[in-house]
């Protein structure tokens, strides 16, 4: 089957990101496909490499930037919601003036359409968070 | 991009306290653009979102609330209302948002968008969309 995965809220605060990286697993190590996992309202700071958790609890973000390179999965982070939030890539750094950027390896920047596409392609959306 | 699927997006929260129900609205508006069959739903504290007469001046954000107005421009006209959830608050069809569309097959006559159903024609609702995105 194919999915496509939404999170809403941030890593540490709320399991919704967890939960989402064990259900992407699994689906992953059943042999099933992502389509592509998005990033909206909180859910879009488990994008930002700055995250630095103490050493003996999981990287959340490092975590999904491993999958990603393992599998070739793709990570995307809402735009919109990335920009009231602070998650920078290096193209929304130039655009808007920053000086500096944060987006962690195997995540991306890009619109809600992203999302709605996610929706149309899978066979099932399957959304994380509160 | 032919695909058409039945989009259900589903509002849960209240309108202001927390951005769901902005965020949501934006991925709403964004979505218009896809020709998707697409379908509203509010419960619980949601059907405060299109409760009218919203003001906002005393928290500093800004009024989202003509925004649902405009959804019938936005070809979203299947606006489904769970009446206990509103039964719960106090409030009936009279204090939301008169939300309408544009029939073009019919003059443009102007037709309610909004429909208040039952939980068990939510569920069913529910049961029948292909994509449900919950806020």
């Amino acid at each position: 089957m194919k999915f496509s995965i939404q999170i809403n809220e941030g890593p540490y605060q709320h399991q919704a990101s967890d939960t989402a990286y064990q259900f992407t697993k699994a689906a992953l190590d059943n042999g099933h496909e992502i389509f592509r996992v998005f990033f909206y309202h909180d859910g879009v700071n488990n994008g930002t490499r700055l995250t630095t958790p103490p050493q003996d609890d999981r990287n959340i973000v490092t975590r999904w930037s491993d999958l990603a390179a393992e599998h070739e999965l793709d990570l995307v982070l809402c735009v919109a919601a990335a920009q009231r939030r602070g998650i920078v890539d290096e193209g929304e750094m130039e655009r808007n003036g920053k000086d500096a950027n944060n987006i962690a390896p195997g995540f991306r920047i890009s619109g809600l359409g992203q999302l709605i596409e996610a929706g149309i392609q899978a066979d099932r959306l399957v959304v994380f968070g509160d | 991009m032919a695909q058409i699927k039945k989009f259900l997006y589903v509002n849960r929260k209240a309108p202001y306290g927390t951005i769901y129900a902005w965020e949501s609205l934006e991925v709403v508006l964004i979505g218009a653009a896809f020709d998707q069959d697409v379908m509203l739903a509010f419960v619980d504290d949601g059907v405060y979102q299109i409760v009218k007469g919203a003001d906002t001046k005393g928290i500093e954000m800004k009024n989202f609330s003509p925004t649902y107005s405009a959804l019938g421009d936005y070809d979203v006209k299947k606006i489904y209302v769970e009446k206990e959830s509103l039964e719960k608050r106090g409030l009936t069809v009279d204090d939301l948002l008169d939300l309408k569309w544009e029939d073009e097959d019919d003059d443009w006559a102007e037709r309610d968008s909004i429909h208040i159903v039952s939980s068990a024609e939510m569920a069913a609702i529910m049961d029948d969309a292909e994509v449900v995105l919950s806020f």
